[in-house]
């Protein structure tokens, strides 16, 4: 059984008590989940909490597992509504209210004049307008396809192409610049 | 290649993506299946729906806001430490906050120690030691110590045998693919490896920008609006293809005004569509009493690929009779901010404006409004027969200042709804380099404005200036949003050509939202492609739908689409076709390739219009007009990488539209071929 629906199966198993399948779930999960906590949210703080609260959250969240998607796609459904929780949290405590990046963090590499690449990183996701950056934090992941990211949003296919192609305008404008020094 | 910038930033994010902590990892892991047990109760199947949270995500809830109300601005430092204090009392993963994120500045711990990573190493392994003692009490022993130690050995080797980094990122790679599919497999030791792969992505991907220049530059900011090509389509399943007419020339004339400037012009610049339009053709015009414009469909084999055939859709407008044309209300908007001041931007606009002048007639009317820190207007409505005082205030106008583009625009459209009377056509042309910046709280409100101002009946045309900051995407959003041509103007050449030759066109439309489907024969057809108008795709329902926009052709325009089509049986076929698809054969006549759908409004009307006509099978010999427009068809494809293209290069395309130059009165299919020939010499290098 699980041999053949993997994740799925892992997930229905876990929903219905299974202990072991559970803590598999989650070792294996895990590093993904962290990953795209950081892709969402440019802190490696902001990342390790979020991923925390996500797996504390998730033996409730796996009650209501149906089995109607991918694991994967659910699981990234909850990291990203979870982001997006997080973000209008703290958009009422912080300055920066939708940004990418840690502005502490940040600021401080500013001052030394380094982190090149860091800046261009966090300048880059700073520009883009939040939906953009959503589905880019989703789509830089290689095994993320355009449906499944469109599946994971609630969106359309269609949708996630434009918003990719909005993206790649922004980052063509940002190399343009890059390019003509 | 338009996926290198995506690319680039996959990279980069890779690279800046930490590991996760193991310590808290292994907290989290631990905590979520305590939850998960206090959640399943003690027994069989009872399973609690209360939505509280479990005590270790409450207690962490709870200081994590205590942190973000404490550590908003000031007294961050102070109070963070004291903070960070409490919280190893309470909560072992609390550590983190002892550990400043340090993972932002790996990178260019990296990148300074180049040949000393020696030193990096030992940072990086003995700091994860220090604090694993100062936990030991509170932190389960055994999964951290075991993670810490398969940190160790890797980064190791990484040290002595570069080349087993490399050998490692691969079955990396491998073993997270296969990692992803078959779950049941027991869990891996990946951390390690993880670790090893991306501090190798650190060394290749943030190193490399510094030297290839990540600095930007203040003066070029410029953007273009495209989308990626489209691809090959199955008529079986996708039979259908839907886009609104274009009429822009924009594109043609950045890619010369980059080739002439001696480098290839950027992919995202090239749009084939206005390549093709930009060139008159000798089509049949429509006669009088019919529609607006007049179809025509030809097949040709194709220059780059014997198995497959370009089915060439042709839209010829009328020409109005020039005596009947309505009196014209031109709003000029001009863009007088400081970047303006170069010799290819406001110069040549006054002298561009100077040649439309003498296209108008008496009766038209011309006012001029500014936008530059303030907008004002400089010219109240004028009759164009006071050709004297246009012109002076022509030439009073100086660069300065910043740009502020809204206000300018929604002065202009007052100034035009002023001037506007029954019968008569009025429009605002916008001429800018492009800094449409200052002042726009919302691009999408601006849009709408356009939007709403062309249901009105005043229409916006945008001419784009010089180069450096010339804003393609919005330029383009624009002019589609109110109904006009977006054209460039890089010589006074291009300005005879929009302002003078093809004035009319641009400025009286004879059909409006006009677009263009084309249904293929699953009978003859196996696979089709559109080649260009990316951006100007529909959705199949939106053909019907009149209250979608679409493009407009004006007086005289020529539209031109083509496909590459491949016949069914051709080996030219790309796709296999489907194991459990549809098996029976389609119906449908065989003499026919497909059947194209037009609709289009008479301007003023709400309701379209319906044309349609079969695409016959008989390839036709091609023609000079037809086989030019596949040269340049295949000039923007290789300009834009020439996925399809094969071995076909600059030199046929050279070739291929020497030998149909017909008689090109003007010189602008000459013109072209000079562009192929800078395009193969600057390719080559």
């Amino acid at each position: 059984m699980r041999m053949t629906t993997g994740d799925e199966g892992l997930a229905a198993a876990a929903a219905a008590g299974d202990r072991a399948a559970f803590s598999t779930l989650l070792e294996v999960h895990y590093d993904r989940v962290f990953a795209l906590a950081f892709r969402l949210t440019g802190s490696r703080a902001e990342a390790e909490d979020l991923t925390q609260d996500i797996c504390l959250a998730l033996p409730g969240k796996l009650a209501g597992w149906r089995g109607e998607a991918r694991f994967t796609t659910w699981l990234y459904r909850v990291v990203v509504n979870a982001a997006h929780d997080r973000r209008r949290r703290n958009a009422t405590r912080r300055r920066q209210t939708d940004g990418w990046g840690d502005w502490e963090v940040n600021r401080r590499a500013a001052q030394a004049e380094t982190a090149e690449a860091v800046d261009w990183l966090t300048g880059t996701m700073r520009a883009l307008p939040t939906d953009l950056r959503v589905t880019l934090a989703l789509i830089l992941d290689e095994e993320m396809t355009h449906a499944a990211a469109a599946e994971v949003l609630g969106v359309s296919e269609g949708t996630i192409s434009w918003r990719v192609s909005e993206a790649k305008k922004h980052l063509r404008a940002l190399a343009e610049k890059e390019e003509r020094i | 290649m338009s996926d290198d910038d995506l690319e680039h930033l996959r990279r980069a994010m890779q690279a800046a993506t930490p590991r996760p902590d193991p310590a808290r990892r292994a907290a989290t892991l631990r905590a979520a299946e305590e939850n998960f047990d206090r959640r399943q109760g003690s027994g069989a199947g009872l399973r609690p729906s209360s939505n509280a949270d479990p005590i270790t995500g409450w207690l962490w809830t709870g200081v994590k806001q205590m942190i973000q109300t404490l550590s908003t601005r000031g007294g961050l430092v102070a109070t963070t430490a004291l903070v960070a204090v409490g919280l190893v009392v309470f909560i072992p993963t609390g550590r983190n906050l002892m550990n400043p994120p340090e993972v932002l500045s790996e990178p260019r711990l990296v990148d300074e120690l180049g040949n000393v990573t020696g030193s990096s190493a030992t940072s990086d392994t003995t700091s994860p030691t220090l604090q694993r003692d100062a936990l030991a009490p509170v932190t389960p022993p055994a999964p951290p110590v075991a993670k810490a130690e398969r940190e160790e050995a890797p980064a190791e080797m990484f040290e002595s045998m570069p080349e087993m980094g490399m050998a490692e990122d691969a079955d990396m790679t491998a073993a997270g693919q296969s990692f992803a599919t078959s779950v049941a497999s027991a869990p891996m030791p990946t951390p390690a490896p993880a670790q090893e792969s991306r501090s190798r992505r650190v060394v290749e991907g943030m190193i490399a920008p510094p030297s290839d220049s990540v600095i930007p530059t203040e003066s070029d900011t410029e953007a273009y609006a495209n989308e990626a090509p489209s691809d090959v389509k199955v008529v079986s399943t996708d039979p259908v293809s839907t886009f609104s007419v274009d009429v822009d020339t924009a594109s043609y004339a950045v890619v010369r005004s980059s080739l002439t400037r001696g480098y290839l012009p950027p992919e995202g610049s090239v749009r084939v569509e206005e390549m093709i339009n930009y060139f008159p053709y000798d089509y049949a015009a429509p006669e009088a009493g019919e529609a607006p414009f007049r179809p025509t469909v030809s097949v040709m084999d194709t220059p780059w690929n014997e198995g497959t055939q370009l089915v060439r859709v042709a839209l010829q407008g009328r020409m109005p009779a020039i005596a009947d044309r309505p009196p014209l209300n031109l709003v000029f908007l001009i863009d007088t901010s400081g970047s303006m001041q170069d010799a290819n931007k406001l110069p040549l606009l006054k002298q561009s404006f100077r040649l439309m002048l003498s296209e108008l007639r008496p009766e038209d009317q011309v006012a001029i409004v500014t936008y530059a820190g303030s907008a004002g207007q400089v010219l109240e409505a004028t009759p164009a027969a006071e050709r004297s005082k246009i012109l002076g205030a022509l030439d009073q106008l100086q660069a300065g200042g910043s740009t502020a583009g809204q206000a300018g625009l929604q002065q202009a459209y007052a100034v035009a709804a002023d001037m506007s009377d029954e019968g008569e056509v009025t429009r605002v042309i916008l001429a800018t380099d492009g800094d449409f910046n200052v002042g726009i709280s919302d691009p999408n409100a601006l849009k709408d404005f356009i939007a709403d101002k062309r249901e009105d009946g005043t229409y916006l045309s945008v001419l784009g200036f010089g180069r450096g900051n010339l804003d393609d995407a919005t330029m383009q959003a624009l002019a589609q949003n109110g109904n006009g041509q977006a054209a460039y103007i890089d010589t006074l050449t291009e300005a005879q050509k929009v302002l003078v030759d093809q004035l009319s066109g641009a400025l009286f439309p004879i059909a409006n939202d006009v677009k263009i489907q084309v249904e293929w024969n699953p009978a003859t057809v196996a696979e089709y492609r559109l080649i260009g108008y990316e951006t100007r795709a529909l959705r199949r329902e939106d053909f019907n739908n009149d209250r979608v926009d679409a493009g407009e052709i004006g007086a005289g325009h020529a539209v031109t689409a083509i496909y590459e089509v491949t016949p069914v049986g051709s080996p030219a076929v790309l796709n296999t076709p489907l194991r459990y698809g549809e098996a029976e054969t389609p119906e449908g006549s065989t003499d026919e390739l497909g059947f194209l759908r037009l609709r289009y409004k008479e301007p003023g009307e709400t309701v379209s219009t319906l044309i349609e006509t079969p695409i016959p099978v008989s390839a036709s010999e091609a023609g000079t007009e037809a086989r030019f427009a596949a040269a340049i068809a295949g000039f923007g494809q290789l300009l834009r990488g020439g996925d399809y293209l094969g071995d076909w290069g600059y030199d046929d395309a050279i070739a291929l539209a020497n030998g149909a130059k017909g008689a090109d009165p003007y010189g602008y299919r000459a013109e072209a071929v000079t562009l192929m020939r800078l395009a193969d010499s600057l390719s080559a290098r």
